[in-house]
């Protein structure tokens, strides 16, 4: 077990290092852009001197090192520092929108997740016969659909012509578990055919592979069916693929939202980053970015954990 | 079925579709009508070379055709019914239930994500033989019989923790749990080490004594499958040659081709006696890998002008890393190599170039020493090339007088290895090493992978080009029947050590210490009754002891 706890905290330690040369990118990145947030703030009404008191004012005339480290530092006890546009709690405001996205982040999971790894399984059992051939074409047909398409199709007709779902994702926090799942639907449903097809092709590959071992013929010598072949002999040695094909699309599933976010008007980290993006607000994109990386790297991380873990050499060492 | 007859192969064909790209698909004929029959509680043995077709016969008393082989035509009876014509569902009741498989590497058999106690008892559960208690007491049981150390707990290991022969007995237990009538035995002990082939010998062999069960054992090796079957059956190229009692086809086989099976090994060849001044003196050799891994420990071996040293020993015993020193691809942490009388560099990276064309070697899988997109001529002119700067009209020339010396004929030149058999292609890699016009050559395992008739006419080769070059090898092998045929003098390792060093005459004659003893008394012999009588005098000296 030792040795399965110094990897993993390896990892981990690994990550954490990760998390902190991301953050100086971001930062960097930031500061090296065109234009500062005084500009846009004033825009057309700038003049030098208006610009020279509101950047003293916003403390953008400091040295970069010392606006990183206050930044850092603040980032550590859950201060992510104020908008400048709007002079508002950065983590206040993301602590909502956070929530939001990975509620409808993990509605999209529990759909796609477990049809993705079924699809990939029934692709297996059936292979080259119809069965596998549908399932591949139908979920390569929803992956190569922008997902903005997929969007509307899925509002025209489950929105607005059988109106089995609300057409605009408004939640608020009052709202009922059961109303907030109606609410999300359709963005879920969204998200969930745009990941299913990488999952499920990775799912059908990385199974296939294994199924060329030998002990699949001796588990097929014995005389078991061929769906309990695959289930028991085939996916516990696919899970490391799978599970790291998993954590990406749902790494996407988190960061990638802006566009599902934005038709179906979703209060999500998304939308408040684009928003952002567009008022040149450095600390809410620096906010953003660095939320976005930790949840990427915290995914990945998790999915290198997994398949430490899944791997009876290193659970149990000779 | 009338007769009592409980396992008949009638006529049996098996056939495939080769699909290779770019061509329409080809039907291929694997095995031409084969019969045969098994009573209860006997053991049949399926005895030929690679591509004789008897794995694909023993599978067929599975019903099963491995990738894309075919069942074509005949019947198998099994229990009074033609298995071939059932129903996947009928399949399924009757695989692990009446007929069960033992595969040649249990350790790819195995799955690993799986403690061995669940593998073993699966099948007995899945056909609802025993309750799970009952059907673990009997897995226990077996592993006794086959003697697993520790027989109440290995089955809760995972099979990358228990060792080759251990998994081998396992599977072995894996297939007599649910009682089966038939067990096949496909080459189960060609994968292990000589020492370890007898042990899991003698616990096969004991194990279908004490259960009662039928086996199909299946081998490329005589001597073992005289040990354990009670009738052979001979076969060539999907065609049945000789079929009687074992004792029959041992000693008085009928067949020319059997006969050439069983005098396999006929090189005689004369010992030489070192010279003077040994060509290669490699000195107190310790290496390794990384830091604190030492594979090689203080070994001291001369290599003679035109002779050969053999290296034998059981895998991760180091000889393998004796050649990587030579080579000067693993430099050793202390020792000296001494070539011709001066010393050598360690690393193969500072080497001069006629050392390095000097040494040459020969590996065990000729099929991935080449470069598949090359053809024979690019391959054997290579060295031809870098060594000796020749070009052109005269480089042709000099790749046909290679193919000669290998006896391959000379238009063998235009072709890729994928076109070759097995013992061309080493062929191919032994003009290669030659074209160098070395003065030692490293054969690495050269003959293993080759079958036994295939390897006696590349050894044969080998000896006749030392006779007329001049050249030295050092022949690395774990088998000692190919030690006996070709030897000088001998290095027998374990351990990383030299545990007997000598002519060859002196290390085959005793006394002998102790590993050697074990290792040249657990070389099958083609005797009737040789296992027992090998575990007869171990027993009493152990008791002895």
């Amino acid at each position: 077990m030792s040795l399965v706890l110094k990897l993993i905290a390896q990892r981990v330690s690994l990550g954490i290092l990760l998390l902190f040369a991301v953050s100086i990118l971001i930062f960097v990145g930031t500061q090296i852009l065109p234009g500062d947030v005084a500009e846009s703030i004033l825009g057309q009404s700038a003049t030098p001197e208006n610009l020279a008191n509101l950047r003293e004012e916003l403390g953008l005339n400091e040295p970069a090192l010392s606006r990183y480290f206050s930044w850092l530092g603040g980032i550590f006890v859950g201060d992510l520092g104020t908008a400048l546009t709007s002079g508002t709690n950065i983590s206040e405001a993301i602590g909502a929108r956070l929530g939001n996205t990975l509620f409808l982040a993990m509605v999209a999971a529990f759909i796609s997740v477990p049809i993705a790894i079924l699809l990939g399984l029934l692709a297996v059992r059936y292979k080259d016969r119809w069965p596998d051939k549908l399932i591949s074409a139908t979920t390569l047909a929803s992956i190569s659909l922008p997902e903005f398409f997929i969007g509307y199709l899925l509002i025209l007709f489950f929105g607005v012509k059988l109106g089995w779902f609300p057409t605009v994702a408004t939640v608020f926090p009052e709202m009922t578990l059961g109303a907030r799942l109606n609410a999300v639907m359709l963005p879920a449903l969204t998200l969930t055919l745009v990941v299913l097809a990488h999952m499920m092709r990775m799912t059908r590959a990385a199974i296939l592979n294994v199924m060329q071992s030998a002990y699949i013929e001796t588990a097929e010598l014995k005389g078991l069916s061929s769906f309990k072949i695959i289930w028991k002999h085939a996916l516990p040695n696919a899970i490391s693929p799978v599970v790291n094909v998993v954590m990406l699309n749902l790494a996407y599933l988190i960061v990638g939202v802006v566009v599902v976010e934005v038709i179906f008007v979703y209060p999500g980290m998304g939308q408040y980053l684009v928003d952002h993006v567009s008022k040149r607000d450095v600390p809410v994109v620096q906010a953003c970015g660095l939320v976005f990386a930790a949840i990427y790297i915290g995914l990945n991380m998790l999915a290198d954990i997994l398949s430490i873990l899944s791997n009876p050499r290193l659970r149990h060492p000779k | 079925m009338a007769d009592d007859k409980f396992l008949d192969f009638r006529n049996l064909k098996i056939g495939a579709t080769l699909r290779e790209p770019g061509q329409p698909p080809q039907d291929i004929t694997i095995v031409h009508g084969v019969s045969a029959t098994l009573d209860k509680g006997k053991v049949l043995g399926l005895i030929g070379e690679s591509g004789a077709g008897k794995s694909t016969i023993g599978l067929a008393s599975l019903a099963y055709g491995r990738g894309g082989v075919e069942i074509t035509g005949g019947e198998v009876f099994l229990n009074g019914r033609d298995i071939l014509k059932l129903d996947r569902p009928r399949l399924n009741g009757f695989r692990g239930q009446e007929v069960c498989y033992v595969s040649q590497s249990a350790a790819a058999g195995f799955n690993p994500a799986h403690r061995l106690i669940d593998q073993v008892i699966e099948a007995t559960l899945e056909h609802g033989l025993m309750s799970k208690s009952e059907a673990e007491e009997r897995a226990r049981y077996l592993f006794q019989a086959l003697s697993l150390p520790d027989p109440d707990t290995i089955g809760e290991r995972y099979p990358h923790q228990v060792s080759g022969g251990q998994l081998q007995r396992a599977m072995t237990a894996m297939a007599l749990c649910p009682k089966p009538d038939l067990i096949v035995f496909d080459e189960p002990t060609t994968a292990l080490d000589v020492t370890t082939q007898i042990d899991v010998l003698a616990a096969i062999k004991h194990a279908i004594s004490v259960t009662g069960v039928a086996a199909i054992y299946i081998t490329h090796d005589l001597a073992v499958v005289a040990q354990v079957a009670d009738e052979i059956m001979v076969l060539r190229n999907g065609e049945m040659v000789e079929h009687g009692p074992t004792k029959q086809i041992i000693e008085a086989p009928q067949e020319e081709y059997t006969r050439a099976l069983v005098s396999v090994r006929s090189i005689v060849h004369p010992e030489k006696q070192p010279t003077d001044t040994p060509l290669i003196s490699m000195e107190n050799i310790v290496a390794g890998y990384g830091n604190d891994i030492t594979v090689l420990n203080d070994v001291s071996v001369d290599l003679y002008a035109g002779q050969t040293l053999a290296v034998v020993g059981e895998s991760g015993s180091g000889k393998s890393t004796l050649a990587r020193v030579l080579t000067g691809l693993l430099p050793p942490r202390s020792g000296q190599i001494t070539f011709e009388g001066r010393p050598l560099t360690p690393a193969q990276a500072d080497r001069p170039l006629d050392d390095l064309r000097d040494i040459q070697m020969i590996y065990q899988m000729a099929d991935t020493a080449m470069n598949p997109r090359q053809t024979i001529g690019t391959i054997i002119g290579r060295p031809i090339e870098f060594y000796f700067g020749i070009k052109g009209r005269k480089l042709k020339d000099r790749v046909a007088e290679m193919l000669e010396k290998i006896e391959l004929p000379a238009d063998m030149a235009s072709r890729y290895p994928a076109e070759l058999s097995g013992g061309q292609k080493q062929r191919v890699c032994i003009a290669r090493a030659l074209a160098a016009d070395p003065k030692v050559i490293i054969c690495d395992e050269v003959t293993s992978a080759l079958d036994p008739l295939v390897a006696d006419g590349i050894l044969k080769l080998l000896l006749d080009l030392q006779e007329r070059e001049n050249v030295a090898y050092m022949f690395i092998t774990h088998d000692l029947a190919t030690v006996k045929a070709i030897a000088d003098s001998i290095a027998v390792m374990y351990l990383g050590k030299l545990a007997r060093y000598g002519t060859k005459e002196k290390v085959l004659s005793p006394p002998f210490d102790d590993y050697t003893d074990l290792l040249l008394s657990s070389v099958p012999e083609m005797q009737l009754g040789w296992l027992e009588g090998v575990m007869e005098s171990r027993k009493m000296e152990s008791a002895g002891n």
